[in-house]
């Protein structure tokens, strides 16, 4: 028997050392993954579930508030009852949720479609905003069904809200979504931040920011206005459940910006340009506050904040008028006739021209076998410099423009601000051309065009040519000679203010740089455009008032604004001429100079002069008139 | 003479313990309460009842207690009708069985059980009888028979489906019959083919697994697996979370783990199954590396004490069932370790004595018993 069994056992026997073995070996395998799951990728696997477990809850900051020159809230924030939907909870079946809660409350495809894109958006947790502006019935109705909607709540939110809708559109701008270069851009922000920033965990939160400044100074104030985000760390389950709170960080709100604008200056010139289009700039000289920036016709960005619906925006884009177009900023103009104060100044200081020299206006010019024509047929007569400008008499800047040159004008006008950045606190101005003959060359690729000519220099002396220039750079230059040659920087916002403290902290009331002019030759142009308005071009408009007014008229060719844009609207009516005119006032220590056109108006004293003279009345006297309703402080 | 109250209960501790090898006892406690420290921090926040965890430690004791009292002889005697039973049994489930999530694996017959459990039993029962018959005998075509044997209820459990299940029957069969001494001639190529075969999907994964390659004979959930075991990350939201993290739960383990009671991952619900299938990266998470190289330790002395015992039984029949058993001990838990560390692909397999679930423990426990009895009637250890 047992010598029978032996054999077998043997071989048994050995298969069980095999087996042994080969455990022993997927053992040691074993033991091997765990090492190297437990040892070698250790902090790995440590960092991984730390962020699993971890989720950072924004908690958005209060964005500061606009505020103008004597503290009227034009850019605000209101709360509003929200509905608000956890993501996590959602997931799989949103358009059923959006068609349960549909009975219950209003929501709209708009709505619906914006929610869904906040969701694709985000990745990690959150609540996202499914109707805003819940009103008590459905807040009530809501509550009543809550039982029904877990993951879905109530919820109080901040909002944007331009109280006086279109009023300083173009400058205040609008908040919106985030947008993907929205989001770049803040990536780059937070970068930079992490370098240097000891709270860039405070900083990497900036993507919990929903909206964010898109135009105006909503845009360029961003970072001000903005305040920091706050957070909660919280612990949170693989569904996204918030188990407790590790800790948590206050959000810091934003900055109050505190305006140069006098709103209610702004209000009654957008109220008087009607329905007129064009740019107005009325700025401090002395400071280089921007009292007013308007631009007609306006939008009401409060449209813009929660997403324009396209029909609005179709509207708005495709008007023949612009009305999304920031005339002031990036509007070119030639500046016509109000060029010639300029002009003079600059023959003066270049001592091409005395006060009192005269030169004879037949009423032509002649240069080449070209005839430059004079307004007035027969001319002027004799005209010396202060004549030249009261009267606007071409012929005389004809030739002094010829006897300057281009490029002796250009070097004038340049520190003056023509064709030159001014640096405002608003993103995306227009250069404009301030011709030169390296301008010519730089800018057209042909030899033959590179060329300048000296027949292109006589129109150049009535800011005809190729002179085009922002309004906000017609106010500057006109600032800069109306504070004798000392160069403020223009600025819509001058104050931060702390929203508790109200500390307020100036921002740019610095001078940029002094251009050394004569102040006799100063003395003589302000003389003279004192004078416009005694008994020149627009005397009309400026009879009776109580203070001394500088002025001088201009009436450009249509030129500029994508003029080809408009031969689809009513062509005659986009083809006259603009109305331009500048001012300071009062003459002797001028506290506010204006810039301004009324597009496709016809003459500047007719159309633009009248404008400025009630806006000079009122920021001067306080006077208030008769057709324009009066301001009201929104509720 | 009156004994003492004392010696009585003395006397009454050591009959029942009487025969039963207490090696193996101390390990399968060792494991059992591991499993038990486990599962409490596991269950947290889960419905599951401890009540309900010691009830089934118990239960599989107690059958092991009722199995080890069992002579090997009997078992030999059942083998081809529980065996016959089992199969009966599948082909009812086959034809009526009831349908949980898409698959055909449980019968209703007053309680609801899963017979393919009992064929992790029946399968080394009846193949170690049919090898203990033919003992002496044994010709080539025996392998055929043992194979047909296996073959049906493999056939019949994977086609519920039930792969995992389906895969241990298999194994359990296979044992026996490498262990009955199937010729190596027969067994190196398979050996030679399944290297290569491995290897291949290791180098070619990344082909293989691209979206429009259609694999033969092979379900897309089952290619999808495959794939996904080679770059769990290559579906981080979908079937890969799980492997991805339960690897993030015992990597963030590290050497000494993060205390009982404090995985994050597990009591925040990244890990599924956790009290079951993938306990082990529960255990893995809290217990660090240390705590894995104690139970790997523990197991590996099971299976060593598991087929020291086998090797010792009374004659063939013992001796291929109880190192069959073992070895399905052994498949148990590297399978299970292997799959929780992202090491082989997610199939439904259980630790042993660590994961919750009375049928497993049950199944368990009758496997442990079939050792112990075959340790009660082992041959007289030679002097």
């Amino acid at each position: 028997m047992v010598s029978f069994k032996k054999p077998n056992l043997d071989s048994f026997q050995e298969r069980i050392h095999i087996a042994t073995l080969f455990v022993t070996f997927c053992f040691l395998l074993l033991i091997t993954r765990l090492v190297w799951l437990q040892l070698v990728s250790h902090g790995k696997y440590a960092l991984l579930a730390e962020s699993n477990r971890i989720a950072l809850v924004p908690a958005p900051a209060n964005r500061g508030l606009i505020i103008d020159r004597n503290g009227i809230v034009i850019g605000r924030n209101y709360s509003a009852l929200t509905l608000d939907v956890n993501a996590e909870e959602v997931k799989g079946n949103v358009d059923q949720l959006i068609n349960d809660l549909s009975e219950i409350v209003a929501i709209s495809p708009r709505d619906r479609r914006n929610f869904k894109r906040s969701l694709e958006d985000s990745r990690n947790m959150g609540t996202f905003p499914l109707r805003s502006m819940l009103n008590e019935t459905e807040t009530a109705r809501f509550m009543a069904n809550r039982y029904r909607f877990p993951g879905v709540e109530i919820r109080a939110r901040s909002f944007r809200e331009y109280p006086y809708n279109e009023l300083a559109s173009h400058l205040i701008g609008y908040i919106g979504r985030v947008s993907q270069r929205d989001k770049e851009r803040m990536q780059t922000e937070i970068e930079g931040a992490k370098a240097d920033d000891p709270d860039a965990l405070q900083a990497s939160f900036l993507p919990g920011i929903q909206y964010v400044g898109k135009i105006g100074l909503e845009q360029s104030y961003e970072t001000v206005l903005r305040g920091v985000p706050g957070y909660d760390q919280v612990e949170i389950t693989a569904g996204g459940k918030p188990v407790r709170t590790l800790s948590s960080s206050p959000s810091v709100p934003g900055k109050n910006v505190v305006l140069s604008v006098d709103i209610k200056l702004q209000y009654l010139v957008e109220q008087l340009y009607g329905n007129f289009r064009g740019a107005f700039v009325a700025i401090e000289p002395e400071t280089g506050d921007v009292l007013a920036f308007v631009s007609k016709p306006n939008f009401n960005p409060n449209d813009f904040v929660e997403g324009i619906d396209s029909v609005t925006w179709k509207e708005l884009n495709d008007s023949p008028q612009k009305p999304l177009y920031n005339r002031p900023l990036k509007g070119i103009y030639p500046p016509g006739s109000t060029y010639k104060p300029f002009m003079a100044l600059a023959a003066l200081e270049n001592k091409k021209r005395t006060p009192s020299q005269t030169i004879s206006d037949p009423g032509y010019f002649d240069f080449g076998n070209h005839t430059f024509r004079d307004d007035k047929k027969g001319g002027h007569g004799i005209v010396d410099m202060q004549k030249s400008i009261v009267e606007s008499c071409d012929t005389y800047y004809y030739m002094l423009a010829r006897d300057m040159g281009v490029n002796m004008i250009a070097d004038f006008m340049r520190p003056l601000g023509f064709g030159q950045i001014t640096g405002i606190d608003l993103q995306g101005e227009a250069r404009g051309v301030l011709p030169s003959t390296e301008w010519k060359k730089n800018t057209f690729k042909k030899p033959e065009q590179q060329k300048w000519y000296e027949g292109e220099t006589i129109s150049l002396g009535i800011g005809q040519g190729y002179n085009a220039f922002t309004i906000l750079q017609l106010a500057h230059a006109m600032a800069n000679v109306a504070n004798n040659g000392i160069v403020m920087k223009p600025h819509l916002v001058k104050a931060i203010e702390d929203p508790f403290t109200r500390n307020r902290v100036l921002t740019t009331p610095k001078e940029s740089y002094r251009i050394d002019l004569n102040a006799e030759n100063i003395e003589v142009i302000k003389k003279a455009m004192v004078e416009v308005n005694n008994s020149g071009t627009s005397a009309a408009a400026f009879k009776g008032t109580g203070y001394q007014v500088g002025g001088k008229t201009g009436t450009a060719q249509v030129f500029s604004l994508n003029s080809k844009d408009y031969k689809h609207g009513s062509t005659a009516e986009f083809l006259r001429d603009h109305a331009l005119y500048i001012a300071f006032a009062p003459a002797d220590k001028p506290t506010i100079v204006i810039a301004m056109v009324v597009e496709n108006a016809g003459f500047g004293a007719q159309y633009a002069a009248p404008i400025a003279r009630q806006a000079l009345d009122y920021y001067i006297e306080g006077k208030w008139p008769k057709e324009v309703p009066e301001w009201k402080r929104a509720p | 003479m009156e004994k003492s109250p004392l010696i009585k209960v003395k006397g009454f501790f050591s009959s029942i313990f009487a025969g039963l090898d207490r090696q193996l006892g101390f390990i399968l406690l060792g494991l059992a309460a591991v499993g038990f420290f486990t599962f409490l921090s596991a269950s947290q926040n889960t419905p599951v009842q401890i009540a309900d965890e010691l009830r089934n430690l118990a239960l599989s004791f107690l059958v092991m207690w009722i199995v080890s009292r069992i002579p090997p002889k009997w078992l030999e005697m059942g083998a081809v009708w529980i065996y016959g039973f089992g199969v009966a049994l599948l082909i009812a489930v086959a034809a009526f069985g009831l349908i949980k999530k898409g698959a055909r694996r449980w019968l209703n017959i007053g309680v609801v059980i899963q017979p393919s459990e009992i064929m992790k039993i029946a399968m080394p029962l009846m193949l170690a009888w049919y090898f203990q018959k033919r003992e002496g005998i044994q010709k080539s075509w025996d392998y055929g028979v043992a194979a047909v044997i296996l073959a049906i209820p493999v056939f019949l459990i994977a086609r519920q489906p039930d792969l995992g299940t389906a895969l241990l029957v298999f194994a359990a069969g296979l044992y026996v019959i490498i262990l009955a001494g199937l010729p190596w001639k027969w067994i190196l190529p398979f050996i030679g083919l399944g290297v290569i075969g491995i290897l291949l999907i290791i180098i070619f994964g990344g082909t293989i697994c691209a979206h429009d390659v259609v694999w033969p004979f092979v379900h897309d959930y089952q290619k999808h697996r495959i794939c996904t075991l080679l770059d769990p990350t290559s579906d981080p939201l979908g079937k890969g979370f799980h492997t991805i993290q339960s690897m993030i739960a015992i990597g963030s383990g590290g050497f000494f783990g993060k205390g009982w009671f404090q995985g994050t991952q597990a009591h925040l619900e990244f890990i599924p199954e956790k009290h079951t299938d993938f306990v082990f990266a529960v255990f893995s998470e809290e217990f660090g590396l240390l705590g894995n190289l104690i139970l790997i330790a523990l197991f590996f002395a099971l299976i060593k004490r598991g087929l020291a015992i086998s090797a010792s039984g009374p004659n063939l029949f013992t001796r291929l069932l109880g190192a069959s058993v073992t070895l399905i001990f052994f498949t148990y838990a590297f399978v299970n370790i292997g799959m929780v560390s992202g090491l082989l692909p997610v199939v439904g397999v259980p630790l042993p004595f660590i994961s919750y679930g009375g049928t497993a423990l049950v199944t368990l426990g009758f496997g442990a018993g079939i050792l112990m009895s075959i340790h009660r009637h082992r041959r007289l250890v030679q002097s």
